[in-house]
């Protein structure tokens, strides 16, 4: 993990390594811990749990050398940047629809890919940027306003 | 806000070590002059210092009989979990019978409540858009979730639990029966764990406190078994309970008879208070949709595991199932029916008059720009310590440690490596320091070196 202290702002990085479903939600939980400490609004809190633990599932499930969660927090904003550099996204337009997966039925028999990770975040984000190269990696953007 | 407690120290009997500190879910004690202090704030009682300290230093203050004496009219309201208790073959009705013995003018049966409260709750499932609902019986989860999960206050299902319902409902029939006013009849929780007799004190969802006072299974067992034992005990009905609760309302008592007695689909039952954190952790980070209600109790077994009972909770949860599916407990009279329905009808008796709000306790300062700041000092501080979590410092672990200096309450030299390495620094300087002596006092130095062996031979 690596740690980096602004003016204001704070910024800590955790490692996601892909496959390790018994770790899988490590990251989401100290996430979730920090914001508490910081005093963010509970509301808002539950939206980062949430998505935050969405991307953390997505960098488990489908990027196999797993990933990048960066939390950056200052007074008027969380953001959190998730970076991979997995399969990509081939159709971001269509992943972005509630229902469609590209996980395996192995995957599925888990109880993931339901195809609902992309659109959870969205709804639960201020602001969601992805930027995707298929064969290269997937960059996923979510800030969420701090009041 | 003061909060009370029933979970105390004894200082005399404390050692200082660090079971208790490392075993509290909210991490809620800290070692300070020898003693695990507990935080006020912080603490749930759950009971799980009581049941680690190996000193026994860790006591719960309940009521004692005496308190009977306060009121004209003393109404028992045993747990659920009373029942496990006594050797197999002892049957509700026994015990019931012996807490008239006790001294106690009437008998409600919390089971009874319990049958209503599941029935409530079903209803509540069927019309909330709250996905999981999360049980309100167990204090010690209800607290835990005010501080350690403030987001999931709004999960806890509005619903006063049967302890309450039970005093509530028979305060008013014994006050109309005998003309008592409602405050010169006394209620008396029997329990099984500090979490419900600091509810007694001080409810979650209700303004004022229903119940007058909470005693534990442990103190009234002998008395209880003692007049079981007694040869002539079976014939003397001396009194019956104003209600008894069903099988299903017994099967309370145990992990997993709260979920049986509500009865429908999509339930979830988790016993011991940190795998109920780890469900918890799940809820929040939006797992756990598809299930409806879920059943939470600190107590590995439920309320038979709680920390003022005295069997081993692995037999007597046997006990409770049996006692649960014994054939006299599955039907209902026509009476009994009409009465339940009566005493459903009466909505007011099942809802919070006050909401129960979180009560966060990890904010590090109210400025988020500061708290900010301190949370960078804390990831710093935390990377210098040791990693070990041995507690010598009086905190449960490094990071509380840490957070405990940037709240000003601690010293990162209270860690014994921290403090180790800063003497061997010190020690050096003092060596090279003693060794950096002026050339003009060259001799000087030598007649010391001398001076010492000839004292140490």
């Amino acid at each position: 993990m690596e740690v980096s202290n602004r003016a204001e702002g704070l910024k800590e990085t955790y490692d996601v390594a892909g496959r390790d479903f018994s770790s899988a939600g490590a990251a989401s939980s100290r996430i979730k811990r920090i914001l508490q400490q910081i005093g963010v609004d509970q509301g808002i809190i539950r939206r980062i749990a949430v998505s935050s633990y969405e991307a953390e599932m997505n960098l488990v499930i489908h990027a196999s050398n797993g990933g990048r969660i960066t939390l950056d927090i200052s007074p008027d904003a969380v953001t959190i940047l998730v970076e991979d550099d997995g399969p990509g996204i081939t159709d971001i337009k269509k992943a972005m629809q509630p229902g469609y997966s590209t996980a395996s039925d192995e995957i599925r028999e888990m109880g993931f890919g339901a195809g609902m990770g992309l659109p959870n975040m969205q709804s639960c984000a201020d602001e969601l940027e992805i930027s995707s190269e298929p064969g290269v990696g997937t960059t996923l953007k979510m800030v969420f306003m701090n009041r | 806000m003061q909060y009370f407690h029933s979970v105390h120290l004894i200082e005399s009997k404390c050692k200082g070590c660090v079971n208790c500190i490392k075993r509290c879910p909210t991490e809620a004690i800290r070692v300070r002059d020898g003693k695990a202090n507990i935080l006020e704030t912080r603490c749930i009682d759950c009971g799980e210092c009581v049941r680690i300290c190996p000193n026994k230093a860790k006591d719960v203050v309940a009521d004692g009989l005496e308190i009977l004496e306060n009121f004209q009219h003393k109404i028992a309201l045993p747990a659920p979990a009373l029942y496990g208790q006594f050797r197999e073959g002892t049957t509700p009705e026994q015990v019931i019978t012996a807490l008239f013995q006790l001294g106690f003018d009437d008998v409600m049966d919390v089971a009874y409540a319990a049958d209503l409260v599941a029935a409530k709750t079903r209803k509540i499932i069927q019309q909330t858009k709250v996905k999981p609902l999360i049980s309100s019986a167990c204090p010690a989860v209800v607290r835990l979730i005010q501080v350690r999960f403030p987001n999931l206050v709004e999960h806890i299902a509005p619903v006063v639990t049967p302890m309450e319902v039970a005093s509530m409902l028979v305060k008013a029939e014994v006050s109309k029966r005998t003309g008592l006013k409602e405050s010169e009849i006394g209620t008396f929780f029997i329990s099984p764990c500090p979490g419900k007799v600091s509810a007694v004190k001080q409810p979650a969802g209700t303004e004022k406190a229903y119940v007058d006072g909470a005693i534990s299974i442990s103190l009234v067992f002998p008395l209880i078994r003692e007049i079981i034992s007694r040869p002539e005990s079976d014939e003397q009905a001396v009194g019956k309970a104003i209600r008894t609760g069903s099988g299903l309302g017994i099967g309370w008592g145990r992990a997993g008879g709260e979920n049986l007695s509500i009865g429908a689909d999509k339930h979830l039952a988790v016993d011991g208070i940190h795998n109920v954190i780890n469900i918890l952790d799940d809820i929040e980070c939006g797992k756990l949709a598809e299930i409806n209600y879920i059943e939470a109790q600190a107590c590995v077994g439920g309320c038979v595991g709680g920390v003022l009972t005295v069997e081993n909770p692995f037999i007597t949860r046997r006990r409770q199932r049996m006692l649960a599916s014994s054939p006299a407990r599955q039907e209902m009279t026509e009476e009994q029916v009409a009465r339940m329905r009566d005493d459903l009808a009466k909505d007011r008796l099942y809802v919070f008059d006050k909401p129960i709000t979180p009560r966060p306790m990890l904010k590090l300062d109210d400025d988020m720009a500061l708290a900010i700041q301190k949370l960078a000092t804390l990831e710093k501080i935390v990377e210098e310590l040791p990693g070990l979590d041995c507690g010598s410092c009086g905190a449960p672990n490094c990071r509380a440690l840490a957070e405990d200096v940037v709240r000003g309450l601690a010293s990162e030299t209270d860690c014994v490596f921290r403090l180790r390495e800063r003497v061997q620094l010190l020690a050096e300087e003092l060596l090279l320091a003693a060794a950096a002596v002026p050339p003009s006092m060259g001799t000087a130095r030598n007649n010391t070196e001398q001076n010492e062996t000839s004292t140490s031979s």
